[in-house]
């Protein structure tokens, strides 16, 4: 169990699934295990040690949501989530307990080994574009210690929510993040509600930080879910 | 032509009553000449012989009257409970008519047909209670007095100087299936009751003595003899049209019977009936309205009114004809309906009177050829003994609930006076101005001005006094000698009688001209209150605006407050599920509703049946099927019960009815298409689905298949190749599928909408990174200016709208052809519109394309379903906006949706 040979757990009930995943995978120099349970999937998580689970969430033997719940008891380590198209609340319920990353079934091997670097390359190293506590993308730096951002050089003035909301994204940048997650952590828990605070922020941001607002580079809407800063 | 065939008409009718009399029960009905010859013994006798036959024989109610040997017949009997009803204190015992029904028997036996019911029974009499028996299929067996039959009921008055109330109309005699005549010599009847085997009531027993004397019992058994005789003779009649036996054919016979208002009518009416009876003919009784009847008072209106009902209950057709004179009235009518004999009263005009003013008779027969004419004499008075009992009828007083009318217009009168006199004054007035100037018989020519005024504004009264009043002040002041009343030149007594008597006639013309357009404008008004109810109706769409429409106009002409009830779907009558209006009954009594409905008669006060409710229940139809019933409560009956608001009031429940089944007609139409439609769909479905989802199912099993068969073997470009593909194809099917997935849920309604506020750009901005790879050969232009408002839409759906609309115009327009999309701020929403320059829409087809499975192109290789366009439209439905597509004057198509913004954006606190 090298680093070159991370170790992957696919908790799936579907064996075409479970199949097509693991040949994908294993190509890719991944260890694959498989378990068709959540109950085998959670021992299975505790036993081999992985890099990283990719859990569906639609299991015959209990909800996914308590699967995660489970593994985040010990691990914080990166879980992926395959979900039914037409399930969202299933898949915001599996982000707001600690699942990572999700991918809306059907998906294609490429999109799915994609997450999987990215959440990967958080793990072995957060935050790679943060060093000395300054965060650069492109042309945006963020100094998270003097608060300071500049986009092309040229400092950007925020008001105070809108750099919180910035450091939040940028702090989690490349997971996913779902509204209650932000609203809990810029405004507090009392404003779990006021999900266009966020979204309205959120456009005074993009005015602020992207070249064009209809066609975000950095903060990226996730559809009835949540946002993601794109590293 | 067969002069022995018998007329197929009439066979058809008879058949068609056969049928009838097969399907009710029959009627058996022992028929005697007074009490005490035994029918009760007789009937319960025939129960028992039935009995013993095994029928089911169930004694409903029989009255012994504590006879030992009429009392053991009973034994070994079921006899039916009475109803105890509880009335003022005294214990009723009535005929249990519901649980009679209950127990359904096969023969009942039902006592004294002619019986009047407790108050508080579901009909007054008790023929009515067997009549529903009947017709509930149940054979009755009861008994009868000759004294009550309604046709002889007069006559028997007369003989025995006692008159009873309670009759049995003639038609319930006529219908019965057999009578049987329980017959008693009246010597043996006397003795009878001198053994007291005859039940006598106490408090009766000076009148029943009186009635017991051997010459009314003589007569009275005759009549009884003589009506079973006439029956046989009918039967025998109707025996002889069945064989045809009938040598010569009798001539359908149409009788009319006229009556007045006044005491002859009722006598007129039953000699009608049994004039009829006698010649086997139709009859019908008319009632002319003329302007002077029409100022009749109320009482007497209700008179005539209990005569016509009178009239009908013995089988007659009644009419109210509304004309100025009787006479023409009259002819053209029996023209109209071929009447060819008239029965009228003697006129009450004699001598002089007559021959100036002529009679209704008189008319008649100079004017009505092949019409024989009947008279009926008025008894004389010295023959009429108590003239009063002869009023009875019509003195009864009002019909029951109808209340007097009381607003008289004595003060408009009184004015009539003030003015006569003052009108005198002033031609005095003036003529004492120009006298001198003007001829004596010009002067007269002023006062008659005067008269005709008067005449025409304030009617008779007022004008003979402003005659006489003028002729006396012009004697006084113009004639010689001067300021005396006396005449000095007789010529001017005939100018002072000619002003009276033009004084009358013109005041009695304008008063018939007045009533007459009294008459003409209340017809109007019924026309015109007839029209505006059918023109509602008409537009009307809904059942619900059916009702409401007629609930209106009918408070508006009843002054009544009305319900209109509709079965459930087991037939139950139901309260309606509206809110009701101002004009609306509340607490309509459901159990009459029920009866009206089941058995299409109405009832309710002023009625035959439970005429103890308070409103009147009417059922409406359209072709035999009772639709429902109408509950109309009115302030004042007689505005229900007069003839021509009757007719009013049935014309406005066939119309009501009519509106109801066309509106029914209308939705079962709808629904056939809409199934019809929905039919459509499910095959357009499933050509598409197929043809769809096999296309790329073909390639991608074609090309799975050629990488396992051929493995190792392909080079590594072509391995490439068929790979792409097989995941092209597959990602086609998945949109495929998701598409009618979607539309499948929006069609079921079942979808929740997640509504939150949005800013226009940030859907813009995640719908445009989805598609990021699709449109990656194109430019897209946003034009987005500021200001714009966030939506409140589930974001979801509303970025789906735009993904399809955006696929939509990637496929259909040249690859590389730059798109638009553009929002603007419209009247309280948002419109957001995806432009391309492609080639456009066909022309026609820009509402079609929303239609599900529809395609511009058919076959076309980059085809979807053709669902796209449809779950946009719901989409954009459910959110209360709307979407459309139309060509851009520079070339392109351009799809344009727009969404409502109802209510104030969220405002962040500070």
């Amino acid at each position: 169990m090298s680093k070159n040979n991370p170790v992957i757990i696919v908790i799936e009930d579907d064996p075409p699934i479970r199949r097509f995943l693991r040949t994908g995978l294993s190509a890719q120099g991944f260890t694959v295990f498989e378990a068709d349970t959540g109950k085998q999937g959670i021992v299975e998580a505790g036993v081999r040690k992985p890099d990283l689970v990719i859990l569906d969430l639609g299991l015959p033997d209990m909800d996914g949501v308590e699967v995660i719940k489970a593994i985040r008891n010990w691990s914080t380590l990166p879980i992926i989530i395959l979900s039914a198209r037409s399930n969202d609340q299933s898949k915001i319920d599996a982000l707001d307990v600690g699942a990572d990353d999700y991918l809306t079934k059907p998906f294609s091997i490429g999109e799915l080994l994609a997450r999987i670097r990215v959440a990967l390359r958080h793990r072995a190293r957060p935050l790679e574009q943060l060093q000395n506590n300054v965060f650069t993308t492109a042309n945006l730096k963020i100094d998270l210690t003097n608060r300071l951002v500049s986009l092309d050089n040229r400092e950007i003035h925020l008001t105070p929510i809108q750099y919180r909301l910035l450091s939040v994204l940028v702090k989690h940048a490349g997971k996913v993040l779902t509204h209650q997650q932000i609203l809990k952590e810029v405004w507090g828990p009392s404003y779990q509600e006021n999900a266009h605070y966020l979204r309205i922020y959120m456009s005074q941001l993009r005015h602020k930080l992207e070249a064009d607002p209809t066609q975000p580079q950095f903060l990226l809407t996730e559809s009835g879910v949540g946002y993601r800063f794109k590293v | 032509m067969n002069a022995e065939r018998p007329d197929p008409d009439e066979l058809l009718a008879r058949v068609e009553r056969e049928n009838a009399k097969a399907r009710r029960g029959r009627l058996k009905i022992f028929f005697g000449a007074a009490a005490g010859v035994g029918k009760t013994y007789a009937m319960l006798l025939a129960a028992r012989e039935r009995r013993a036959e095994n029928l089911d024989v169930l004694v409903g109610l029989v009255e012994t009257h504590g006879r030992k040997e009429t009392q053991a017949l009973l034994e070994g009997l079921e006899v039916l409970p009475s109803r105890v009803i509880d009335y003022k204190g005294a214990k009723l015992y009535e005929f249990d008519i519901d649980a009679a029904l209950k127990r359904r028997p096969a023969i009942i036996l039902v006592d004294e047909l002619a019986h009047t019911n407790a108050p508080g029974s579901r009909h007054p009499k008790r023929w009515q209670d067997i009549h529903e028996l009947l017709e509930a299929g149940i054979d009755v067996y009861t008994a009868l007095n000759v004294q009550h039959l309604e046709s002889l009921n007069d006559d028997i008055g007369h003989i025995s100087g006692i008159r009873v109330w309670e009759t049995v109309p003639d038609t319930v005699f006529e219908d019965a299936n057999e009578i049987e005549l329980v017959d008693l010599p009246p010597d043996e009847l006397l003795v009878r009751l001198k053994e007291g085997k005859v039940y006598v009531p106490h408090q009766a027993q000076h009148a029943l003595d009186h009635f017991f004397r051997k010459g009314n019992l003589i007569a009275l058994r005759e009549l009884a003899l003589r009506q079973t005789a006439s029956r046989v003779d009918a039967q025998m009649l109707n025996y002889r049209d069945d064989h045809a036996i009938r040598d010569v054919w009798q001539v359908n016979e149409r009788i009319l019977i006229c009556i007045g208002s006044n005491a002859l009518a009722e006598r007129l009416v039953r000699a009608g009936k049994r004039l009829a009876t006698g010649l086997r003919a139709e009859w019908i009784v008319a009632y002319v309205e003329t302007p002077q009847l029409q100022r009749m008072s109320a009482e007497k209106r209700d008179g005539v009114l209990r005569i016509l009902r009178l009239a009908e209950q013995l089988g007659a057709e009644t009419v109210t004809l509304s004309a100025p004179e009787i006479g023409q009235a009259l002819i053209r009518f029996a023209r109209e309906r071929n009447i060819n004999k008239i029965v009228l009263g003697k006129p009450s005009r004699r001598g002089w009177r007559r021959w100036l003013m002529g009679s209704v008779v008189d008319v008649l027969i100079s004017n009505a050829h092949n019409i024989n004419i009947y008279l009926l004499g008025s008894p004389l008075r010295s023959e009429r003994g108590d003239p009063h009992a002869e009023l009875a009828l019509i003195r009864k007083g009002p019909l029951p609930g109808l209340r007097q009318r009381i607003p008289a217009r004595t003060q408009k009168r009184y004015k009539g006076y003030i003015w006569a006199v003052a009108v005198t004054i002033l031609s005095t007035v003036v003529g004492d101005m120009v006298f001198g100037q003007l001829e004596l018989a010009n002067l007269v020519m002023l006062y008659l001005l005067g008269v005709v005024y008067i005449a025409t504004r304030f009617g008779r009264g007022p004008s003979i006094l402003a005659s006489v009043l003028g002729v006396g002040v012009f004697d006084f002041m113009f004639v010689q000698p001067y300021y005396s009343f006396s005449v000095a030149d007789s010529q001017f007594l005939i100018t002072l009688l000619a002003m009276l008597v033009v004084a009358i006639v013109i005041s009695n013309l304008m008063v018939n001209v007045r009533s007459q357009a009294k008459v003409a404008s209340h017809r109007e008004r019924r026309a015109a209150v007839l029209y505006a109810m059918s023109k509602d109706l008409a537009a009307s769409q809904t059942e619900m605006d059916v009702v409401r429409t007629a609930v209106r106009h009918l408070e508006t002409e009843f002054s009544s407050r009305n319900v209109i009830l509709f079965p459930n779907k087991n037939g139950r009558m139901v309260y309606p599920g509206q809110k009701p209006l101002a004009e609306s009954l509340l607490g309509a009594d459901l159990s009459v509703a029920q009866w009206v409905f089941d058995h299409n008669e109405m009832a309710g006060q002023g009625t035959n049946t439970l005429p103890g409710a308070a409103a009147i229940y009417f059922p409406f139809q359209n072709e035999d099927k009772v639709l429902g019933v109408l509950a109309l409560l009115p302030v004042n009956l007689r505005r229900v019960f007069l003839p021509e608001q009757q007719k009013l009031l049935e014309t406005f429940l066939r119309q009501i009815g009519q509106a109801i089944a066309r509106i029914r007609f209308a939705e079962q139409a709808k629904l056939t298409h809409t199934q019809i439609e929905a039919e459509r769909l499910r095959n357009s479905l499933l050509s598409a689905i197929s043809h769809d989802l096999r296309t790329p199912l073909a390639t991608i099993i074609g090309s799975a298949s050629t990488l396992a068969e051929n493995n190792g073997q392909l080079p590594p470009p072509d391995r490439l190749d068929l790979c792409r593909a097989i995941i092209d194809e597959a990602e086609r099917m998945s949109s495929l599928i998701n598409n009618i997935l979607d539309m499948a849920r929006l069609d079921a309604g079942a979808l929740e909408l997640n509504r939150q506020w949005h800013p226009v750009e940030e859907i813009i901005g995640t719908v445009l990174t989805l598609l990021q790879k699709k449109l990656a050969d194109r430019q897209v232009r946003v034009n987005l200016p500021p200001g714009i408002p966030m939506l409140y839409a589930d974001s979801v759906m509303i970025e789906q709208v735009l993904i399809n609309l955006l696929e939509n115009a990637a496929r259909y327009t040249p690859p590389g052809s730059p798109l638009e999309i553009n929002t603007e701020v419209a009247k309280r929403a948002v419109k957001i519109t995806v432009a391309d320059h492609g080639p456009g829409i066909p022309k026609g087809q820009e509402e079609r394309l929303f239609e599900k499975f529809y395609q511009t192109r058919h076959e076309a290789a980059q085809s979807g379903v053709g669902l796209g366009l449809a779950i946009c439209r719901a989409i954009v439905q459910v959110h209360g906006g709307k979407i459309y597509a139309r060509n851009r004057q520079t070339g392109g198509a351009e799809f344009t949706f727009v969404l409502p913004i109802d209510q104030p954006p969220p405002v962040i606190e500070k």
